[in-house]
């Protein structure tokens, strides 16, 4: 690991400061910072240790209904709030379903936000990789590309983002609170990340120094908390990133869906929210055929970035199952292998 | 990079340490207190071994800086047992072979015993096995360790039984 400055500011004022300095990263739970350190992959010159800051470990209530999850809360803590896994468990189920309970007792909001690709050539430092080093190429097209996007791709990177957590915030309008050298502002979670296009390098709304100090679930959210689940498909049953994953939720009344969201993971360089699939959603009757138009809708635009043209048809498979089952009910306690498809997910087919 | 001066209570001895920052935790514990139980596998928090408790919960002491944990209360396997008395979940892993080569296996019990305190598997099988997938055996002895973890549950549910009684 390279030397590095260690800052340990005392108030988020300071802290931005600190981090407006080029060559500065923030320091949290350092599960996915230590790593790319070790690996050469980042070599930040200063180090800013938000660790202990006060005021951003907090989940607050707000008084319109709506939900602001302080940035440093350990992704372990949210998903055992009990009051939060009630009114969001397809957002508990996420987090449950990624990394271990090591990691999540250590990785924090803001950071999974933050967290990098797991594409293999970005963590090769002999690799060329245009997030890494901007214009180098990318060599992951051509390569072992089976893990890579088919949504929203281009031909400087195929990466996906890796993270559970965003999936269904993304499908539930989640928004960052970010502080910065000009003060507060909020950018929707849809908007937050970005694709690669011709600067992949650029995977963010953050200008230099900012940082997010919560996550905003809007008053809307909790309404499908009885009709919501995230499913992800894995290489092994636990503790890997998703190949495709989906969070769906419904609200159905008389066997017409009144309200739908629906996201994928695992698809493309952001948390993909399927807008054209809800507008399709809407109004229709809650059933399997309507299902695969969604699904259909959700998977239009895709196309293989290489060797994971099976990617899209799972990703299609993946949808109907999750709508399934979110409109068979979200289970009184989570399953013992969260959002696994080897659970036993009421009312989805083992087949679908 | 100078050192920085860092206080850590480690198995309930109280170390005032200087550190250079890039010092992970892990290495602080093995390099330089000669605290070797806990393991360095991977390194790069895919397995587990350098698990350990910090104020109570479970992490990979290889992703943890320890200057970012001045202050923190920190619990390794020479900190498990009583003197000579084993605690049940080190004398349950040996009673139900849980583990072969036994590198993996600081890691496995500090894991149980976070696993034991988050109190969300109970005594469901599948959720034990869920709970400690952060922790690789690569003899394969996880059925012995369900097993292991099973059992030193219940020693324990009885002991606080006959502590209330």
């Amino acid at each position: 690991m390279r030397d590095f400055d260690y800052i340990r500011p005392a108030s988020i004022p300071d802290a931005i400061a600190a981090a407006a300095e080029p060559g500065s990263a923030y320091l949290a739970g350092g599960t996915n910072l230590l790593d790319l350190m070790k690996g050469g992959v980042t070599s930040p010159q200063r180090i800013v240790d938000i660790s202990r800051l006060p005021e951003l470990n907090r989940i607050e209530r707000l008084e319109d209904g709506g939900l602001r999850i302080g940035a440093l809360v350990r992704n372990a803590d949210l998903a055992h709030d009990a009051a939060f896994a009630k009114a969001y468990p397809m957002v508990a189920e996420a987090l449950l379903s990624g990394a271990s309970a090591q990691l999540r007792n250590a990785a924090t909001v803001g950071g999974n936000l933050l967290q990098r690709t797991r594409c293999s050539y970005f963590y090769d430092t002999a690799s060329a990789c245009n997030k890494r080093v901007s214009g180098a190429g990318c060599a992951a097209l051509g390569g072992e590309n089976r893990l890579h996007a088919v949504l929203g791709w281009s031909d400087a990177c195929i990466a996906t983002h890796p993270s559970d957590f965003c999936v269904p915030l993304v499908a539930l309008d989640a928004v960052v609170e970010i502080e910065g050298k000009q003060g507060r502002r909020h950018v929707t979670l849809a908007e937050f990340h970005l694709l690669p296009g011709e600067t992949p390098q650029r995977e963010n709304a953050l200008e230099p120094g900012d940082l997010i100090v919560a996550v905003r679930l809007p008053a809307e959210a909790a309404s499908f908390a009885a009709n919501a689940r995230y499913l992800k498909v894995r290489e092994r049953t636990s503790y890997a990133f998703a190949l495709v994953s989906a969070a769906a939720a419904l609200v159905v009344d008389g066997g017409k869906i009144r309200a739908a969201r629906l996201a994928l993971g695992g698809v493309a360089a952001k948390p993909w929210r399927a807008r054209a699939a809800e507008a399709m959603l809407l109004g229709a009757d809650a059933n399997e055929a309507t299902f695969a138009s969604a699904a259909d809708a959700a998977l239009a635009d895709a196309s293989p970035s290489g060797d994971n043209a099976f990617k899209i048809e799972l990703a299609r498979r993946i949808v109907v199952r999750a709508l399934t089952s979110a409109q068979a009910g979200t289970p009184e306690r989570l399953p013992a292998l969260p959002a696994s498809p080897f659970s036993n997910i009421p009312g989805a087919r083992h087949d679908a | 990079m100078t050192s920085l001066p860092i206080t850590l209570t480690i198995n309930g001895h109280r170390h005032e340490l200087e550190v250079d920052p890039r010092v992970t935790l892990l290495d602080l514990l093995r390099e330089r207190l000669d605290l070797t139980g806990t393991k360095k596998g991977c390194d790069r928090g895919q397995c587990g071994a350098c698990t350990v408790l910090v104020d109570g919960k479970r992490i990979n002491s290889c992703l943890a800086l320890a200057v970012s944990h001045d202050g923190a209360d920190v619990m390794t396997i020479e900190g498990v047992a009583n003197g000579e008395e084993l605690h049940p979940v080190q004398a349950a892993f040996i009673a139900h072979d849980g583990f072969q080569c036994g590198f993996c296996t600081p890691g496995q019990i500090m894991s149980t015993l976070g696993l034991i305190a988050e109190g969300q598997a109970g005594d469901d099988p599948e959720r034990i096995r869920e709970g400690l997938s952060g922790n690789i055996c690569r003899c394969a002895a996880y059925g012995g360790i369900v097993e292991a973890v099973l059992e030193a549950q219940e020693q324990l549910a009885k002991a606080d039984r006959r502590t209330a009684a």
